[in-house]
């Protein structure tokens, strides 16, 4: 009997994509005059909590087709959102995201895709895509494993890329950077001595947690225990006693929003303990505010610290100054932090289709992995072998008043990425 | 090496962070074997509570129609959000002292009430009419209810509940205000047993005092005994079976509502797909001690509880589902009937 529910959701998910398949299909524009059009899809979740985070990626892609009126070099580029998330998951769903990877192979006129906002669901979609040669840029993946040879899994990135090119890339520095981050953060600025490392068993959590825990033996911080959560359970009161008998004075949750970070974070506050909680990136968007409720970030609970592989969009200077500028005039509001990582992933791809000599797949993608010092919103910047950006400024973030702060900016030079 | 870049404001954050300094981070150190033990009990215990009170819904049920009633979680988290929406329309969370308190047993009331009308509704609409049908058909109906109740708190999470508004996206997680606030009631050396701790005791353990006074001393609980033990021979009585069965299906709706502003206050959050945990653990539970069986459920959901708040301390958190549906397993293998299943089972 207990079964019965489990059973009913993949067939439920199904559906659900069929669903939104045929929406999509149904939405989708006539067919252009010519082959003059040119494709690019999206793909992120834009069903559950991420949805502030995805739908100001959305508008940031938007902007960066705007901006150059719809056409690069007298083609037409035509722009299709899909969405990777079920309502019944309420986060990403690996079917969905296969669907969508599968959508954008098979059509003839697609020549980019930007995604994914989870490194999960970039881990399906990549060899996809891949061995169809459409180039993906990825705004919001941290994850090494998926770029970099011996961060992640002994065969990875290799499974990803099964024609042997690179094929991925991504505008967002990597966690094996920012797990660092965090932890030079913990020993230095908040002086903290033990630290209690938690996990959402999630590819990106997990692996921001490994690199936290790597990090910390190297710098004397001692690790007092490191456990994956239940990403669902009702509350977390039992290891909120068990981290508070350990005596930890820090506590880091490699973990998103949609994994019940706000959950732990109450929990401990109510549980008594007032070490400074740290997440990652994954935590970095308006819904981790709202899901914790103002008690549970007030001063006086303890401190709340968020690390991010970037600047937070009012700290950005120049192009993603003006972006930021241009984004609040035409949408009422800051954007939220990945914003201009799907302005600037757009941007790049943009650019690399105007200086592809034949508008296809293999000249487009040539042109994106060439792509050299380009002058960004984040800064000028390359793409490395890899498919790494070079851009590695990091932030350690707070929340006041109920909105994110700025706390300091960690610039990790090129030699510290290991 | 890092080059750290930080400017005077932002270091004056940091000095906040370690502004009642740095030890008092990590002044909990001190708990000791015994301490550990009697805090993960009291977190066991309470959790079990809520656990109990969704799991008596279950079995009520049961012991009545014969149906896992599946939607029953889903009913709970409605119940949740009907308790945040009214706690946002009038403001709830600014009242204080012994308005606070009579606002409290109010939203108590209107959400079991709440619970209660929709409960009796979902058997009105989808299980009364199957009642000649097969146990299956009934069963897939019940997964029907339970996914229309999930799509409706969707909906209503999308809602703009303009106090405590759940942000731009209607499946993301809400925060419930703290209306009994996290801070300790008493502690017994570093054992804290906060206010939320005591709340789940005083609310439950009077309804379950009071069901078992209705199941057992009045003529409603007496007709319910008999639909239980045989509905036929109950109807030549003279009992109108249907009535009764529409009680049961209020009273446990009820009691899932009271479980609902419980859980609440005490997880401080309320989310749509908080009914499918919430209505699994009860169902194991109810499963645990004997479905169809009052007791039963009430211990049920307790071992649930200690044996989550024990893995979770002692094992490994990412254990805790296992060991509980091994558990679960073991007890089906040796005893199918149930912890206090007897052989000749009284349902109710």
């Amino acid at each position: 009997m207990a079964m019965i529910r489990p059973m009913i959701r993949p067939i439920a998910a199904v559906t659900s994509a069929l669903a939104c398949l045929t929406l999509a299909l149904a939405a989708a524009p006539a067919p252009q005059d010519g082959a003059k059009t040119l494709k690019v899809f999206s793909s992120l979740p834009r069903t559950g909590s991420a949805n502030s985070q995805t739908t100001s990626i959305v508008n940031g892609i938007k902007m960066a087709i705007e901006e150059r009126g719809g056409q690069v070099d007298g083609w037409t580029i035509a722009y299709e959102d899909l969405d990777d998330a079920s309502p019944q998951k309420g986060n990403w769903d690996q079917n969905l995201e296969a669907a969508n990877a599968n959508k954008a192979a098979k059509d003839p006129a697609c020549v980019g895709y930007i995604g994914t906002y989870n490194s999960g669901a970039a881990k399906i979609a990549m060899p996809i895509l891949n061995k169809a040669g459409v180039v993906m840029v990825s705004p919001g993946n941290t994850y090494p494993g998926l770029t970099k040879p011996g961060a992640g899994e002994p065969n990875e990135p290799k499974i990803y890329r099964p024609s042997g090119k690179v094929s991925y890339f991504r505008v967002v520095p990597t966690d094996d950077i920012q797990g660092a981050v965090a932890c030079e953060f913990c020993v230095q600025d908040l002086k903290a001595k033990k630290a209690f490392v938690l996990h959402d068993r999630e590819l990106y959590g997990k692996g921001i947690a490994d690199v936290f825990k790597k990090s910390a033996a190297a710098s004397g911080l001692e690790v007092a225990g490191f456990e994956g959560v239940d990403p669902k359970a009702s509350n977390y009161r039992s290891l909120v006693t068990k981290i508070r008998s350990t005596g930890a004075d820090v506590v880091f949750y490699g973990g998103t929003t949609q994994n019940n970070a706000a959950q732990i974070l109450k929990d401990l506050r109510s549980g008594g303990c007032k070490a400074p909680f740290v997440s990652p990136d994954g935590t970095f968007e308006k819904a981790y505010i709202e899901a914790a409720g103002k008690d549970a970030m007030s001063p006086e609970a303890g401190p709340v610290f968020i690390t991010f592989g970037g600047l937070p969009s009012e700290k950005l200077t120049g192009l993603g100054a003006e972006f930021v500028k241009k984004y609040q005039a035409k949408h009422g509001e800051i954007p939220e932090a990945y914003a201009v990582y799907g302005y600037e992933a757009c941007r790049v791809l943009l650019d690399a289709i105007d200086r592809a000599d034949a508008k296809d797949r293999a000249a487009i993608l040539a042109a994106v992995a060439a792509t050299k010092d380009f002058r960004g919103a984040l800064g000028t910047w390359s793409f490395d072998e890899n498919g790494d950006t070079t851009h590695r400024t990091m932030s350690v973030n707070t929340v006041k008043d109920g909105e994110f702060s700025f706390v300091k900016a960690v610039d990790s030079g090129a030699g510290k990425a290991k | 090496m890092l080059r750290a870049v930080a400017a005077a404001e932002q270091l004056a954050i940091l000095a906040l962070a370690r502004a009642d300094g740095v030890p008092s981070f990590a002044a909990d150190g001190t708990l000791s074997t015994w301490e550990v033990l009697s805090q993960q009990l009291v977190t066991g215990l309470s959790n079990g509570m809520i656990i109990a009170l969704i799991a008596i819904g279950y079995t009520m049920v049961y012991g009545i129609v014969e149906l896992i009633n599946f939607a029953h979680g889903d009913l709970c988290m409605l119940g949740a959000f009907f308790a945040l929406t009214a706690v946002g329309a009038l403001g709830m969370d600014a009242w204080g002292g012994a308005g606070g308190t009579l606002g409290l047993v109010a939203l108590l009331a209107a959400t079991a009430v709440f619970c209660g009308s929709l409960n009796w509704t979902v058997n009105r609409l989808a299980y009364r009419p199957l009642r000649k049908a097969s146990k299956l058909s009934l069963l897939v109906a019940a997964i029907g209810a339970s996914f229309v109740l999930v799509n409706l708190g969707l909906f209503w999470g999308g809602m703009p509940m303009e106090v405590f508004s759940g942000g731009n996206s209607a499946a993301a997680p809400k925060a419930f205000p703290a209306l009994v606030e996290p801070k300790p009631a008493f502690t017994v050396g570093d054992v804290i047993v906060s206010r939320p701790d005591v709340l789940v005791l005083c609310v439950t353990l009077p309804l379950m005092a009071g069901l078992t006074w209705l199941v057992r001393f009045t003529k409603l609980g007496k007709a319910m005994r008999a639909v239980a033990q045989n509905p036929t021979a109950a109807a030549l009585m003279g009992i109108d079976v249907e009535r009764v069965i529409g009680a049961s299906f209020f009273i446990g709706g009820s009691l899932g509502g009271f479980a609902a502003v419980v859980y609440s206050i005490y997880n401080q959050t309320v989310g749509f797909q908080m009914g499918y945990r919430m209505g699994m653990d009860a169902f194991i539970a109810a499963v645990l001690g004997g479905i169809g069986n009052l007791p039963g459920a009430v211990l049920g959901g307790l071992l649930i509880g200690l044996v989550r708040a024990m893995s979770d301390g002692y094992i490994e958190a990412r254990w805790t589902n296992s060991v509980v549906f091994g558990i679960l397993i073991l007890i089906l293998v040796f005893r199918p009937s149930g912890l206090l299943g007897a052989k000749l089972r009284e349902k109710v």
